[in-house]
């Protein structure tokens, strides 16, 4: 039985080892051998050359990566405090309104992005549906919040609340009432429920939840574009940039380098802590 | 514990308000996208629906949208099977590197997808594939067919391995298993998982943004537009493409309540 497992574990899985090899851990390995290349010259047939990472410190490139890390952190956090009370109505207050609410939400995810960011252009833009009806009803007008920096975190929790949303309600789901009923019924109070119980069983779903949106949001390019302008440039604007206007391959490879392997760290060493059989299926 | 009417209501009030916010932008959109007027200012004076008839008959837009659907009907059918194995290896078999795999599965959902966009384009520069497309095929399935697998492994997890080695005790060959008891037991989850390869193939912008090419997705194209500037077709194609996911939607549902039927009267 169990040789007949491993076989068939390792055929079923082979497709999907295939594209990910092919498709996800060689164009990595290409990006790794392109920041090295010496420039000019598009043959990787050469003696490394960390030129492009020295560029990357002397022409302040370090300003984009910086932005998006501390964008990313802040929305980070403040998503974890939006959905928190939300994820645990979810988990464990709503009945039918938990299907309402995630219906709601997936919906809300297969519309593109930009369509969605641009929805908050014309929502807050000046003359935009809330600016223009106010001064249509009050006669004065106000200052547009677009093109700075807090709207385009505000872009970053809009755009990334569902997939902090969605774990942290799993994780919540995974705390036994009786664990809380305990607590409260031994005269814990409920700052304490949540800090002793609620917060430590739920680790899983918070290191899930933060970390996806993390990371998503430090690689996030569409919304500093339209809400932002030109207010920030973010890493992977630059990294665009390098690519497309200055046809400048290492810069840009080596500058995904530097955001590939800050998140990749980060990833690996966050999804090497969680249990998915627990998060996904069987112990629920 | 049960909580309080009071903590009861008010949070159903701030999921109101969420699903509110959610969905703001689109409401503007829609305005937007009926609105006569060149230049969008609200209110809106003057309603017609021109700009919808001009998307429509435009010829851009409808290469636009068959590039589109050509890229999401395929990736939806390849996930469909990827994900399929993918799930029996991800939750159902006991092999050596299960682990691993799960956990394999997980890293390019957790990777900036621009990032990996730029790094296939250079994969497929330096294998000398020129981008088109088919290349964006390729991007969307190494982001898409893990989700898939992902969710479908949610629905064999649930599924009892006793009634596969009931089948294999009594002479079933492999392959007679597999259509005979896991393929319909995991039905339902594989459909899902299809309907979600489609649908976020559809909005993808940032996997296809490198990697189509010459060629022209809709979310790349309205991307195009809106950087460069306001164009009145922006929120009327915009909202056509979510008329279009919403009607794949209701398609799916009401395709499941038949079927749904079908097997209770059966």
């Amino acid at each position: 039985m169990e040789r007949l497992h491993s076989r068939l574990g390792l055929f079923s899985a082979l497709p999907m080892l295939v594209v990910l090899g092919l498709c996800f851990l060689a164009p990595l390995v290409v990006v790794a051998a392109f920041s090295v290349m010496p420039r000019k010259v598009f043959d990787l047939a050469h003696l490394p050359d960390f030129s492009a990472y020295l560029v990357f410190f002397q022409q302040g490139y370090y300003k984009p990566l910086f932005w998006s890390l501390g964008m990313a952190l802040v929305s980070t956090v403040i998503l974890f405090v939006v959905c928190w009370p939300l994820a645990f109505g979810m988990a464990k207050v709503f009945r039918r309104f938990t299907l309402v609410l995630t219906v709601a939400v997936v919906v809300s995810l297969f519309v593109s992005e930009n369509i969605r960011l641009f929805g908050w252009v014309l929502t807050l833009m000046k003359g935009g549906l809330i600016e223009g009806h106010w001064r249509a009803f009050t006669g004065e007008g106000f200052e547009s919040p677009l093109y700075k920096v807090p709207i385009i975190i505000f872009g970053l929790v809009y755009v990334y609340f569902p997939f902090m949303l969605f774990p942290l309600a799993q994780g919540i789901a995974m705390v036994p009432d009786d664990a809380r009923q305990a607590a409260s019924d031994l005269g814990a109070s409920k700052w304490q429920i949540l800090r002793e119980i609620d917060l430590p069983l739920a680790a899983p779903g918070i290191v899930v939840g933060s970390l996806l949106s993390f990371v998503l949001a430090a690689g996030a390019l569409a919304e500093s574009k339209l809400l932002g302008g030109q207010t920030v440039i973010v890493i992977a604007d630059s990294v665009e940039t390098a690519f497309t206007y200055g046809q400048d391959w290492p810069l840009g490879s080596a500058l995904s380098m530097v955001l590939i392997l800050i998140i990749g760290a980060m990833a690996i060493f966050g999804i090497s802590r969680v249990d998915l059989d627990a998060i996904i299926g069987r112990k629920r | 514990m049960g909580a309080s009417r009071t903590t009861r209501i008010v949070l159903v009030l701030y999921g109101l308000l969420a699903i509110f916010l959610l969905y703001l932008p689109l409401v503007s959109i829609t305005f937007a996208s009926i609105s006569r007027a060149r230049y969008l200012t609200f209110p809106i004076k003057r309603y017609s629906t021109d700009w919808y008839a001009r998307a429509i008959e435009s010829s851009t837009v409808s290469d636009i949208v068959t590039t589109s659907l050509k890229v999401a009907v395929i990736v939806t059918l390849a996930s469909m099977v990827i994900g399929f194995f993918g799930a029996l290896a991800f939750a159902r078999y006991q092999w050596r590197y299960r682990g691993l795999f799960q956990k394999l599965i997980l890293l390019p959902i957790f990777f900036p997808q621009t990032v990996l966009g730029l790094a296939l384009l250079m994969w497929f520069n330096s294998i000398g594939v020129i981008p088109s497309w088919k290349t964006a095929v390729i991007a969307h399935l190494v982001w898409i067919a893990p989700i898939a697998t992902l969710i479908i492994a949610i629905r064999a997890y649930s599924f009892d391995p006793a009634l596969e080695e009931a089948a294999r005790d009594m002479g079933a060959s492999t392959g007679t298993i597999l259509r005979e008891i896991s393929i319909p037991l995991l039905m339902p989850g594989v459909i899902s998982a299809g309907l979600f390869a489609f649908l976020l193939s559809w909005g993808n912008f940032p996997l296809s943004l490198f990697t189509t090419g010459a060629d022209s997705t809709l979310p790349e194209w309205l991307y195009a537009k809106m950087v460069s500037g306001y164009s009145p077709l922006v929120p009327t194609v915009g909202v056509l493409s979510i008329l279009a996911s919403a009607g794949i939607i209701i398609l799916a549902l009401v395709l499941a309540k038949l079927l749904r039927r079908r097997a209770g009267t059966a």
